[in-house]
C-alpha cells in the first residue's frame, strides 16, 4: 500500500484551474519528485496535500485512509509536514522558536529533543544560530531552517517545495545531499523542483507536470534520459 | 504658520494656564497614568485582533461597554449603589474580584459571539478587507442599539460607587490614592501576564505564528480558527477588566454609547504604540492618558482632552508612521 496517493485530483483558484485530474503515488521510503515549469501547479499540489487548499474533485489517501476532508492541522498530526515554497520562516521568531513551531502538535518531550539533535546534526549552522531571529538569516540558512522545522514534526512524509530556489550552486549541492541523507534515515520525501537535473538524479521516481496535468512519469533515471524531458527541463537540445 | 500660532495664542477661547500646569504636574501625571492603564487594557484588544487578522475591530468598544454593564449589575446585586457602602476590606476585594470576573466573562463572550456571527462567515467567503471593516462598524452600532432598546433609552445607569479613594502615600508632594493605585497595578499585572502568555507559552507562540504567516502556521499544525477565537477572547477579557476600572473612575459610565469615545482613544493608543504590538499598546495607552491630562491642566478645560490626545497622535505618526514601537505582534522581537 502506498503511503501517499493522489487520485484524480483537481484544484481551482476561483474559476482558474491550477491542477487538473492528476494522480501521484508515493511509496514508503521513496524520494518522489515533481518537476515542471513555472505555474505548472506544483505548489498547488503540495498545498492540496497539506490541506491548505481544498480539492475541487478527486481524493487523497494517506496510509490507506481518505484525508481529502481532513483539516490541515490534523494532517500534521498524521505525519504530513511541509517546508513551503519561499521557506515561510517566521521572521520574528528565533531559530529555536521556529524549530519548536515544527513540533507544535507533539507532546513527547524526549522525542522532540531527539529530533532537535537530529536537525542540528544535519544542519550544524542552525545549532550555531539558535538565538538568531529568522528574519535576519540568509536565504540558505532560512532554507535549512524551513527543512529542519518540517523535520521537527517527525513526519512520515516530508514535502519540500523548491528547496533549491535562490541558492548558490555549491549550496544547492549541499541541500540535495542532505535531502538524500534525510531519506536514508527513513523519511519519505515528496520533492518539488525546478532544478530537474539534481532532482531526477536523486529521486527514485518522478512525475512531470505541465499546466496542471501529468505528462510523464517514470524512475528518475528514465526521465533523465528522456529526450523531451531533456529538451524541456534539462537545457539539453 | 507663524501667524496661526500668534492668532491661536491671542485667541480669547484658548488660555494657557501654565501656573496650574506646573502646580498640578504630578497630579496630572498620576491621574493620567490611571486613565492610561484603562486605555491600554482596551487597546490590547484592538492590537491583538489586528495583529492576527489585520482587522480593525470597531465593535471592540461595545465589547468593552458590555463589560461595564456586567460590572454594574454584578455590583448592584452585591449591594453597591449610588452612595458608598463600606464593607470590610476583604469583602470589598472579593466583591470587586467577582465583579471583574463577571465583566471578563460578559466581554469575553461578546467578543467570541461577535467573531462567530460577524467575522467568521466573511472569512469563510474570503471577503475583502473593506467588507470586514463595514461589518465591524455595523456590529458596533448593532450592539449599541441592542443595549439602547434593552435599557429603554439613552439614559445612563445610576452611579455605582465601589469605594471612596483613600490617600495611600505621597510622591513629589502629590497624594496617590487607593483607586489610582489599584487601577494602575492591576492593569499592569494583567498586561504583563498577557505579554508573557503570548511570548512564553506554546499557545502564545501559535498566536504569533498565525500573526506572522497564517498559511505556514497551519502547516505547522496550528488550528488557525482556534487561535483567532482565543485572540478575540483574550481581548474581550482584558476589556472586561478595563470595564471595572473605568466604572471606578466614571461611576455613571454605563450608557449604550458610553464605549464609543473610550474605544476611539484606546484604538488611538494602539496606533500610537504601533498597532499589532502588545507592548506598544501599553506604552501608547499610558502616554495618551498622561498627555490628554496635561492638555486639560494646561488649557484649564476638560473639553480639550481629546483634541490634545489626537494632536499628539498625529504628530507622532508624522515622525513614526508605524507608531512608537512599530511592527506587528509577530514581527516585533521581544
Ligand atoms: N492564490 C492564487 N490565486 C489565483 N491563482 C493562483 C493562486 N496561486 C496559484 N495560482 C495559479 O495557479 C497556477 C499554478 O500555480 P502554482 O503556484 O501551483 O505553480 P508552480 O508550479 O508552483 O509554479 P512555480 O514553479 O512558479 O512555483 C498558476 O497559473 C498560478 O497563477
Ligand atoms: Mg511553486
Amino acid at each position: 500500500m502506498a503511503l501517499l496517493e493522489l487520485i484524480d485530483v483537481s484544484v481551482h483558484y476561483g474559476s482558474i484551474r491550477a491542477v487538473h485530474g492528476i494522480s501521484i503515488t508515493v511509496e514508503e521510503a521513496e524520494i518522489v519528485t515533481l518537476i515542471g515549469a513555472n505555474g505548472a501547479g506544483k505548489s498547488t499540489t503540495m498545498r492540496a496535500v497539506s490541506g491548505i487548499r481544498p480539492l475541487s474533485s478527486g481524493k487523497i489517501l494517506f496510509d490507506g485512509q481518505d484525508i481529502t476532508k481532513l483539516r490541515a492541522d490534523l494532517r500534521v498530526v498524521r505525519g504530513i509536514s511541509q517546508a513551503p515554497e519561499g521557506r515561510g520562516v517566521f521572521p520574528g521568531m528565533t531559530v529555536m522558536e521556529n524549530l519548536d513551531m515544527g513540533a507544535f502538535t507533539r507532546k513527547d518531550k524526549k522525542g522532540i529533543a531527539a529530533d532537535r539533535d537530529r536537525v542540528f546534526d544535519l544542519f550544524p549552522r542552525l545549532a550555531e544560530r539558535r538565538t538568531q531571529v529568522g528574519g535576519t538569516m540568509s536565504g540558505g540558512e532560512q532554507q535549512m531552517l524551513a527543512i529542519g522545522r518540517a523535520l521537527m514534526a517527525n513526519p512520515r512524509v516530508l514535502l519540500l517545495d523548491e528547496p533549491s530556489m535562490g541558492l548558490a550552486p555549491q549550496f544547492i549541492q549541499q541541500i540535495f545531499k542532505i535531502i538524500t541523507e534525510i531519506n536514508k534515515q527513513g523519511t519519505t520525501v515528496l520533492l518539488v523542483e525546478q532544478n530537474a537535473q539534481q532532482a531526477l538524479s536523486r529521486a527514485h521516481r518522478a512525475y512531470v507536470l505541465e499546466t496542471g496535468t501529468i505528462t510523464r512519469e517514470g524512475t528518475g533515471k528514465e526521465l533523465l534520459s528522456d529526450e523531451s524531458v531533456k529538451a524541456a527541463y534539462l537545457g539539453v537540445t | 504658520m507663524h501667524h496661526l500660532i500668534t492668532y491661536l495664542a491671542d485667541a480669547p477661547w484658548i488660555t494657557f494656564n501654565t501656573g496650574a500646569f506646573s502646580d498640578q504636574f504630578w497630579a496630572s501625571t498620576f491621574d493620567g497614568l490611571t486613565y492610561g492603564s484603562i486605555y491600554a487594557l482596551v487597546a490590547m484588544g484592538y492590537t491583538l485582533v489586528y495583529g492576527v487578522l489585520q482587522l480593525i475591530n470597531f465593535a471592540h468598544s461595545e465589547v468593552f461597554i458590555v463589560g461595564v454593564y456586567a460590572t454594574v449589575f454584578a455590583l448592584n446585586a452585591m449591594g453597591f449603589g449610588p452612595s458608598p457602602v463600606y464593607p470590610p476590606m476583604v469583602v470589598l476585594i472579593i466583591d470587586l474580584l467577582v465583579a471583574m470576573v463577571a465583566a471578563m466573562i460578559a466581554s469575553g463572550l461578546t467578543a467570541l459571539i461577535l467573531e462567530r456571527v460577524a467575522y467568521r462567515p466573511l472569512r469563510k467567503r474570503n471577503a475583502p478587507r473593506l467588507v470586514f471593516l463595514i461589518t465591524a462598524i455595523g456590529a458596533s452600532f448593532t450592539i449599541q442599539y441592542l443595549i439602547f432598546v434593552w435599557r429603554g433609552g439613552s439614559n445612563a445607569e445610576p452611579a455605582t460607587i465601589m469605594f471612596v479613594p483613600d490617600p495611600v502615600f505621597e510622591v513629589f508632594s502629590t497624594i496617590i490614592d487607593s483607586q489610582q493605585l489599584t487601577i494602575f497595578i492591576a492593569a499592569i499585572v494583567l498586561m504583563v501576564v498577557t505579554d508573557q502568555f503570548i511570548n512564553r507559552t506554546k499557545f502564545g507562540r501559535g498566536i504569533r505564528a498565525v500573526a506572522q504567516d497564517p498559511d505556514t502556521a497551519t502547516l505547522m499544525g496550528v488550528n488557525k480558527e482556534r487561535v483567532i477565537m482565543l485572540t478575540f477572547v483574550i481581548g474581550g477579557v482584558l476589556a472586561g477588566a478595563a470595564a471595572l476600572f473605568y466604572l471606578m473612575k466614571v461611576p455613571q459610565g454605563a450608557s449604550f454609547n458610553g464605549g464609543f469615545v473610550l474605544g476611539i482613544k484606546a484604538f488611538a493608543a494602539a496606533v500610537l504604540g504601533g498597532i499589532g504590538n502588545i507592548r506598544g499598546a501599553l506604552l501608547g495607552g499610558l502616554l495618551l492618558g498622561v498627555v490628554s491630562n496635561y492638555g486639560v491642566t494646561l488649557l484649564g478645560n476638560s473639553s480639550w482632552t481629546d483634541v490634545v490626545a489626537f494632536v499628539v497622535l498625529v504628530v507622532v505618526l508624522m515622525v513614526r508612521p508605524t507608531g512608537l514601537l512599530g511592527e506587528s505582534l509577530g514581527k516585533a522581537r521581544v
